[in-house]
């Protein structure tokens, strides 16, 4: 076990990082937001097919790459950095790791092209699903079609195809054949979508939800890594600017006051490094899940949080505008708190592992 | 002993073969530990001849591995010799200096204590008062030290002290290595919040010290102290325990033990800081990853910093927790002791105790601007001190 990054996994990080400062520097994504769908399709083939993050998690003999979580992290603190516009937490982690746990051919026959980057798909299920709570049970399978709404659904909106959880099995539509209706949404780069079906042609891809539990908690560690990303570029702005910024005469930044807070926020993400490595890593060898995955999700999920809010408190007025593009990475953060379980959520189901038992 | 390859397998083998020709039940303990290190199985970063083979720092575990179960060092009498004397003497020390120290240093037949921290310098050590004064061969030295743990059993002592009043404060120290039975030597307990002695006072009055116990060049004391308050802050924070261990397993047991004193708040509460233990253990695993390829860096201060703040607020749960039981305090008498130890007293020991970990070793407001300008590069604030000299500070 190691918690630092490998050579290839740096290699690939670079890729990704070039990739997004040419494409796609907060400013240009600032640009996009707010202004119709703030989705680049673009940048999204270019990183799906050139670079190949798409097929990461799909075995070779599926047509992807057949790379670990551990690279995928990779890849996800690197698009959380640049709070990226692009699906790849929704199509190449989430619906993904439901297709590949499905075990059916109908879902080997999807994963080839998404792998490629020809198919985005999305996991038909409310981003604030926690991965503790019983399975979504709001839309009914019957004679092949589906029938059926789910609200807050990431990555809908940009989707060729969706992977839906209808009647105790896992389902496969084409978002041509739902209602899908974007909703005006606090996390701007990551849009979430009301997904009605009406009698929608259905092809039955897993006869259980197995797959979905596993994609739920790939989805939760993982995202962890996307949070520390986030909070990475809060605290690395936030220090240029502080070391920038005069008043009284001297750089904000050689402030106690200020020097404090971020040496502990510097630490917070020290911490939050660690433990999204470690999720990473337990998805990997699928060793200590249970204990790896909740503990990051608590932990980053609220570092993301709080790297963006005092990256805003310590831009002062320049950090409530919206020409400034932090604002996206607090957006990003808060709703990326609630995803996939809140803090809270991920804090409660430790108490097993933990053995601190609730209280009767 | 010249200098071999060393990785894991040649290492493993090497300390078998040395326990297979030093059965541990058939030798002295003193004698065993002297012939470990002479075969370079002590610290295995450390050069051959003085205990290492010059290994990677991270194979240690493997040595450690095999050494399970035989006589093992005094950490707690032995914490500041090995943390903090020993890196310091094998950095500054001369070579006659690195023999002299190094082998009873390790096998605790010397122990050593810190003479750093005074009365009017404690966060502000580089303005320390005790004089060193050149006489010949010999320096006279006069001061009082303080926080002194382990003074009244140690044999040697690190020492800062200023030889240069007329330039600023941090370019006129010192370092030297301390004789504690020399005469004007003088050890008094120091009475502490829980009620006993952890620490001393150590007073200085005409002390002689040969100029041979000096490690560094006159005038070059603080850049050698920063040495040593590097590996105190990795040895107080970089050690990973197991999950859920150290202060955590103590609430833990007790909330384990006790259902009725269970509440809501508590859980919450618990679990919040639960997590935080588990990513600071996993962050300080992360670190001695990172320490395997190098030396100590800033980053072992965030690690200190983290522990402070957690074995403060566990203890304070535990506390809490206990309601009527809290109330009781297991004892106050004025005796010396040692080592800190969380685990064989109650919890309102590990409560008041705990509380000097954000203060020992570095205060954490002074971890915090280390942190905040060596890692982040922050400026340093105005300083009013820097280039006065020592003599004309207001005081």
């Amino acid at each position: 076990m190691t918690l630092l990054y490998s050579e290839v996994e740096e290699e690939l990080r670079a890729a990704v990082r070039a990739l997004l400062a040419d494409r796609c520097p907060p400013s240009a994504v600032l640009a996009r937001a707010g202004e119709g769908p703030a989705h680049d399709p673009g940048l999204w083939k270019a990183l799906a097919g050139d670079i190949g993050v798409a097929g990461l998690l799909v075995p070779e003999e599926l047509g992807g790459a057949g790379a670990t979580p551990r690279e995928a992290a990779v890849v996800l603190e690197e698009l959380g950095r640049g709070v990226a516009p692009v699906p790849y937490l929704t199509s190449s982690v989430m619906a993904t790791k439901a297709l590949l746990g499905a075990g059916t051919g109908a879902a080997a026959a999807l994963l080839g092209p998404i792998a490629e980057g020809e198919t985005t798909a999305a996991l038909a299920v409310s981003l604030a699903t926690s991965p503790y709570a019983a399975p979504p049970d709001a839309v009914r399978a019957a004679d092949g079609v589906l029938t059926g709404r789910v609200t807050a659904v990431a990555g809908a909106d940009v989707a060729d195809v969706l992977v839906v959880p209808a009647s105790g099995a896992l389902y496969a539509v084409e978002t041509g054949d739902a209602d899908v209706r974007p909703v005006v949404s606090l996390d701007v780069t990551r849009p979430v979508a009301v997904v009605t079906f009406d009698a929608a042609p259905a092809t039955l891809v897993a006869p259980d939800l197995a797959s979905l539990r596993g994609a739920l908690e790939l989805g939760a560690g993982l995202l962890a890594s996307e949070q520390l990303g986030v909070a990475e570029w809060c605290l690395t702005s936030t220090v240029a600017y502080v070391k920038e910024r005069r008043q009284f005469a001297r750089p904000v930044g050689s402030f106690q006051a200020i020097k404090h807070r971020l040496a502990d926020l510097w630490l917070a993400v020290v911490q939050a490094r660690a433990a999204a490595r470690n999720a990473a890593e337990a998805l990997t060898t699928g060793v200590d899940t249970s204990t790896a995955v909740p503990v990051a999700q608590a932990w980053c999920g609220s570092v993301a949080v709080r790297a963006a809010e005092e990256c805003l408190q310590l831009h002062g007025g320049i950090g409530m505008t919206w020409e400034h593009p932090l604002h996206l990475f607090l957006k990003r953060a808060k709703a990326a708190e609630i995803a996939l379980g809140t803090p809270g959520d991920h804090r409660e189901a430790l108490a097993g592992p933990a053995g601190l038992p609730a209280p009767a | 002993m010249t200098a071999v390859t060393v990785d894991e397998a040649a290492l493993k083998e090497r300390a078998r073969e040395f326990l297979a020709g030093h059965d541990p039940a058939a030798m002295e303990r003193l004698e065993f530990l002297r012939a470990r290190y002479d075969a370079g199985l002590a610290w295995v970063h450390f050069p051959p001849g003085l205990g290492g083979l010059g290994a990677p720092r991270g194979l240690q575990v493997v040595v450690e591995r095999e050494f399970d179960g035989t006589p093992q060092l005094d950490v707690g009498k032995q914490g500041i010799g090995l943390g903090m004397a020993a890196p310091t003497v094998l950095t500054f020390g001369t070579e006659e200096q690195k023999h002299r120290f190094l082998r009873p240093l390790w096998t605790g037949e010397e122990i050593w204590c810190q003479l750093f921290s005074e009365p009017g310098a404690g966060s502000d050590l580089a303005t320390l008062a005790t004089r060193a004064v050149r006489d010949g061969d010999e320096w006279v030295v006069d001061g009082q030290k303080v926080w002194t743990s382990g003074a009244h059993l140690a044999r040697w002592a690190i020492l800062v002290a200023r030889t240069d009043p007329d330039v600023p404060k941090h370019r006129g120290l010192t370092y030297f290595v301390c004789d504690m039975h020399a005469p004007g030597v003088e050890v008094r307990p120091l009475r502490q919040v829980t009620g006993e002695a952890e620490f001393n006072e150590v007073f200085l009055t005409g002390v002689r010290l040969p100029d041979t116990l000096r490690l560094g060049a006159v005038g070059d004391g603080w850049r050698v102290a920063q040495t040593t308050l590097m590996n105190e802050r990795v040895a107080i924070g970089g050690t990973p325990g197991r999950r859920g261990g150290g202060m955590t397993a103590l609430v833990a047991e007790a909330w384990r033990a006790r259902p009725e004193l269970r509440t809501h708040d508590l859980h919450r509460r618990l679990l919040e800081l639960w997590v935080e233990a588990e990513v600071t253990r996993l962050a300080a695993v992360r670190l001695r990853e990172q320490l395997a390829a190098g030396a100590p860096g800033p980053e072992g201060s965030g690690m200190k910093l983290a522990f402070a703040r957690l074995n403060q607020a566990l203890s304070g749960v535990e506390v809490e927790l206990l309601r009527e039981e809290g109330l009781e305090y297991d004892d106050w008498t004025f005796r010396r002791s040692d080592t800190v130890d969380f685990v064989g007293r109650g919890p309102g020991y590990r409560y008041l105790r705990a509380k000097g970990n954000s203060i020992e070793g570095g205060t954490s407001e002074i971890l915090r601007t280390i942190i905040a300008e060596r890692v982040l590069g922050l400026p340093a604030e105005p300083r009013v001190d820097k280039d006065v000299p020592w003599k004309d500070l207001p005081r």
